[in-house]
């Protein structure tokens, strides 16, 4: 379990960052940030890059901040970051309870929200708070800057949008409406593992009814997505068990479940079902933020 | 004054002092074996195969062996001459043929078999040349289930290896005659000891005194001595063996396995010494796997649920090869079975066999987990078809206290089964008490009707510990008074040094902290048994009060010369002979009398030089301790999930050293037995490719699944087979968890008789709700 040989770049600013990623990436190079998933994968020589551009050193890139009604995230910054609020709306409240969810803690302290997104692992949190929030993930490159909205972002098992020499420089999160209600379930084997499915439900209630729901589902599928049939389902009644169990029912029977050897089509189902119903309850349950 | 005065001296024996050997772990001070080096050591990397069957046709190591900084790299075809790796306990012949090549010669028979061996100058070298070595194989069909119709082993030789028996009385006719039958096929999974120190070795061959050394994993060096002198063709006081500081054994490490013997050999022929540290997916696809068996089990009963007779048979998948514990699992499962109940006639044939999957061998509680999840399973099973309480039946069967000793015609590592004292309901009384069992079987049944799944178990079990049948202790005191006491024992974690510690202070009378206690070191003592089958606290220590008594009767002749005094009347206290019989006056330390019998001291007399004895302990029965598990448990309807509510471990330990320490084998064993409860299993493609060979797929619970547990200790039936009472507390913890959750679990869904299989998933068990 030692690594094959590799280079070592160590660039201080995003602009040096890029430029060798363009002359790099061709020749198997890859950004390393918090390393989580990539330095294991390295270990096991399953990964064998000939050059990590490690972007650690680029204090722009560390950054956390709340402009134009968008929470701004930095490549630079860890999961542990969102333990405390890192806003005082619902979005912070929302993320502060997710990332109890990401792996261990030795592993939050160092891997970065950022690195999760442009991982793309059918089982992120992160990934499935992108979907369900429509995240914009910022993309640099020699060649500019783009913006790449959740839904094209993500196509598959560890697959995105991005290319060979773009990075990841930033996602944004759109803020969530005072009073926005915020539910998240997993269900994984043990605390800490990847989790078999997951569901991230948010909603208002006005006038007594469900207003702006949105129901995402990660884990299941290759990748997390938002569940419209949910969604639609929710919309404009009263909220309440049987609403909740019917919206429960839609996304199971919406999602095309991924097969392994532990875990059949039908008890991955099962779980979305669960996972989206417990959701919802959470969040009704949960004080309006 | 002449009155005797009372003695203020300090018991030792049953105190929960403190561990010896922590300070060095916990200041960074360990030594394991990645921490052991040598100048000039040469780091060795296996490379291994990747087909689970196969011939081999070619292996090409041109290109490793051309990478700057590779020393050597060898197939087998290197050291033809060191034949395939022997058994422990000697040579078997008729199984001889199932043995692992040290290196894999014309066919690999699972993923990890070795196939080459490179030796380079730092680990990263060694592991980039042995992705150079490349290997044609032809694959052979693939063998998974030991269940499925034997194949072919080599030409002329099949895989099903043996088939174990043993028994006693007329089990047809009892099946013939009962009032009635109940059979059931039950399995239990693959799963194994997994210690957080991977294996790891360093032989180091010293030619100016022709001395070989291996430095490794602690359990039974003077075995592994053996058995390598036996493989080298080397005389054994030729080589050494030395055990460092152990992340974990459990059964599994600590044994002699190929890479053991590769360092050695390279050493010898390398001229450097050689170091091999294992990583994590080597270990969980090449350290002995253990417990996959499926049975079908049969018991004949009378209307009152007695038992008339249970007729047993299994198919035990050994994985690839025979390893050095040759049969010892399966034979341990046909001999230990019925448990605590009487059983009137009994058979018990166990189908050994080879599979393409890791070989198998002991992992703490080696067929006693099995066999309380078969066994316990089918006292429910009877319960249930004769409609009556499972405790019932089980008080009922079990052996009583008057029935001890109690010989059964069967045999457990050898020796025949002498249960030697035991009051199996009485414990039964106090762990039901404990649970207070009737009221939370009506709590439970009140929050099954509000619509939870939750449920209580309960379990029995023996465990037999204190394998002899010998263990020799040489103890000596210094002229500072501080004594060292020198076994063949083996330290695997479990707190072998405060124990012995503990014991001669108690003989010695002398502060345990001045106790050095050495283990695991070959040129230290010629012979030792090690640390397995919950034997050390047994024979170990047993020796330890053989030989302190020895030395204090040294210290104490010597002492009533220099005193003036009868050795009636005097005591030894905090390390000084003091006289009993008058409050005050001349004393004597322990120090000074090491001195007065110097070799060179005036005083001496003709006494043999030093303060020092040595003392054996010898038996000819192992111990037999007892418990009894309570679990509650919850499961969650949706997602097939099970949380451990509660968990209650009653366990009759005849005599604890020190509580504490055996409270910690408990502890650990029970979440050990979690895990191959619910969590651990190691599973396999259809092709024979490993599923499980990292901490993310092959799965063990942590802090946050294992609850904290309740124990009830009690010492109400001490061992008259050794001088303390003492029995084992190893493997107690792990004996019964299956089974008990198993039960608790059965209970909590409301469905009789659906647990047939260990682990109990999630997704197993949502298929089982599925069909309610």
């Amino acid at each position: 379990m030692k690594p094959a040989p590799f280079r070592h770049h160590a660039p201080t600013t995003v602009d040096e960052a890029v430029a060798m990623l363009a002359q790099l990436a061709p020749q198997d190079g890859r950004v390393l940030a918090g390393g989580q998933s990539l330095v294991p994968t390295m270990a096991f020589r399953l990964a064998r890059p000939a050059h990590l551009i490690d972007i650690n050193g680029i204090a722009a890139l560390d950054r956390i901040a709340v402009e134009g009604g968008k929470l701004v995230i930095g490549a630079c910054v860890r999961h542990v970051t969102f333990q405390r609020q890192v806003e005082d709306g619902p979005l912070g409240k929302l993320l502060a309870t997710v990332v109890r969810h990401i792996a261990h803690f030795p592993i939050r302290n160092r891997g970065t929200f950022c690195g999760s997104i442009a991982n793309a692992d059918p089982a992120s949190e992160w990934c499935t708070v992108a979907a369900a929030l429509d995240a914009e993930m910022v993309a640099r490159s020699e060649r500019g800057v783009r913006t790449i909205a959740a839904k094209e972002f993500f196509a598959g098992i560890m697959t995105t949008a991005l290319a060979e020499d773009e990075l990841l420089t930033e996602v944004r999160l759109p803020l969530l409406p005072a009073g926005t209600r915020t539910g998240f379930q997993e269900f994984s084997r043990r605390a800490g593992d990847f989790a078999i499915a997951m569901a991230l439900a948010t909603y208002r209630i006005d006038g007594g009814r469900i207003a702006e729901p949105r129901v995402a589902v990660g884990g299941a599928e290759p990748h997390a997505r938002r569940i419209g049939e949910a969604e639609q389902t929710l919309a404009g009644k009263p909220p309440g068990a049987d609403v909740f169990a019917a919206a429960a029912e839609r996304a199971a029977a919406a999602v095309d479940p991924m097969e392994d050897v532990h875990n059949n089509a039908q008890y991955r189902r099962d779980l979305v079902r669960a996972m989206v119903r417990r959701a919802l309850d959470q969040a009704a349950a949960r004080d309006a933020a | 004054m002449n009155a005797p005065r009372e003695i203020d001296a300090i018991k030792w024996i049953g105190r929960s002092v403190e561990r010896l050997e922590d300070p060095p772990l916990v200041t960074g001070r360990g030594r394991y074996a990645a921490d052991i080096s040598f100048p000039h050591q040469l780091h060795m990397r296996v490379v291994r195969s990747n087909h689970a069957h196969g011939k081999i046709v070619s292996i090409d190591a041109a290109a490793a062996r051309a990478l700057r900084g590779v020393f050597a790299v060898w197939t087998a075809a290197d050291i033809a001459d060191i034949p395939p790796v022997d058994f422990r306990e000697g040579r078997i012949e008729r199984l001889e043929p199932w043995r692992q090549p040290v290196l894999a010669t014309d066919r690999v028979r699972y993923v990890g078999d070795p196939v080459a061996a490179v030796f380079a100058e730092d680990p990263y070298v060694a592991e980039d040349a042995a992705d150079l070595v490349t290997m044609e194989i032809a694959e052979l069909p693939v063998l998974l289930d030991a269940r499925a119709e034997p194949g072919e082993f080599s030409p002329g030789r099949g895989t099903e290896a043996t088939v174990l028996q043993q028994g006693y009385g007329d089990v047809d006719a009892a099946l013939r005659d009962a009032h009635a039958v109940v059979e059931l096929t039950l399995s239990v999974g693959r799963h194994s000891g997994v210690p957080i120190e991977t294996r790891g070795a360093i032989g180091r061959y010293d030619g100016s005194r022709d001395m070989l050394e291996l430095h490794g994993a602690a359990k039974v060096p003077h075995r592994n001595r053996d058995l390598l002198a036996r493989m080298l063709k080397r005389p054994p006081s030729s080589i050494n063996v030395h055990e460092a500081h152990v992340g974990g054994g459990f059964g599994i490490r600590g044994e002699l396995y190929p890479e053991d013997v590769l360092v050695c050999v390279g050493a010898l022929r390398l001229g450097r010494p050689v170091k091999w540290i294992e990583d994590r997916r080597e270990h969980l696809i090449c350290a002995n796997h253990s417990r996959q068996q499926t049975h079908k089990i049969k018991a004949a009963v009378d209307r009152d649920g007695c038992l008339l007779a249970i007729d047993d048979e299994f198919w035990h998948d050994q994985g690839a090869y025979i390893r050095t514990h040759a049969t010892r699992v399966a034979m341990m499962i046909c001999g230990i079975l019925p448990g605590p109940y009487r059983v009137a006639a009994y058979r018990s044939a166990g189908h050994f066999r080879l599979t393409n999957k890791t070989p198998a061998a002991t992992y703490r509680a080696p067929g006693r987990y099995e066999t309380s999840f078969i066994r316990e399973r089918l006292i429910e099973a009877i319960a249930r078809e004769l409609e009556l309480d499972p405790i019932t039946v089980r008080r009922r069967n079990l052996i009583t206290k008057e029935d001890m000793p109690y010989h059964l015609p069967l045999e457990v590592l050898g020796e025949e089964i002498h249960m030697d004292t035991g009051d199996y309901a009485a414990l039964l009384d106090k762990v039901l008490a404990a649970a207070d069992w009737d009221n939370l079987q009506a709590a439970l049944a009140k929050r099954r009707a509000a619509g939870e799944l939750v449920g209580a178990g309960l379990a029995m079990f023996i465990e037999k510990s204190g394998l002899g049948p010998s263990d020799g202790v040489h103890i000596a005191v210094d002229t500072a008074g501080y004594v060292e006491v020198v076994t063949g024992g083996a330290s695997i974690g479990q707190g072998f040094e405060t124990v012995m510690a503990q014991v001669c202070a108690e003989m010695l009378g002398v502060d345990y902290k001045k106790i050095r206690v050495v283990h695991g070191q070959t040129d230290r003592i010629a012979y030792g048994i090690g640390a397995h089958a919950s034997r050390a606290t047994v024979m170990t220590a047993s020796a330890t009060h053989n030989a302190a008594l020895k030395v204090r009767e040294k210290a104490l002749e010597y002492a009533a010369g220099m005193l003036q005094a009868p050795i009636a009347a005097l005591a030894i206290v905090d390390g000084q002979v003091i006289r009993t019989d008058r409050d005050a006056g001349a004393s004597i330390s322990l120090g000074e009398i090491a001195n007065g019998l110097s070799p060179t001291s005036k005083t001496r007399g003709g006494r043999e030089p030093g303060l020092s004895a040595e003392g054996w302990f010898n038996t000819e029965h192992q111990v037999y301790p007892y418990g009894t598990h309570v679990a509650v448990v919850s499961v969650d309807a949706e997602t097939g999930g099970v949380t451990i509510e509660r968990y209650i471990a009653g366990y009759d330990i005849g005599r604890a050293i020190n509580p504490t320490l055996v409270k910690g084998q408990i502890t650990g064993g029970f979440a050990q037995g979690l895990g191959g409860a619910l969590y651990e299993e190691f599973i396999y493609s259809e092709r024979g490719d490993p599923l499980s060979a990292s901490f993310a797929d092959y799965i063990m619970p942590t802090a946050r699944e294992t609850p904290k547990i309740e124990i009830i200790l009690t010492e109400e039936s001490p061992s008259p087979l050794n001088p303390l009472g003492i029995k084992g507390a190893g493997e107690s913890g792990i004996t019964p968890v299956g089974a008990v959750i198993a039960s608790a679990v059965e209970a909590a869904i409301g469905m009789p008789g659906a647990i047939t299989q260990l682990p109990i998933t999630p997704q197993r068990l949502k298929r089982i709700l599925d069909t309610k």
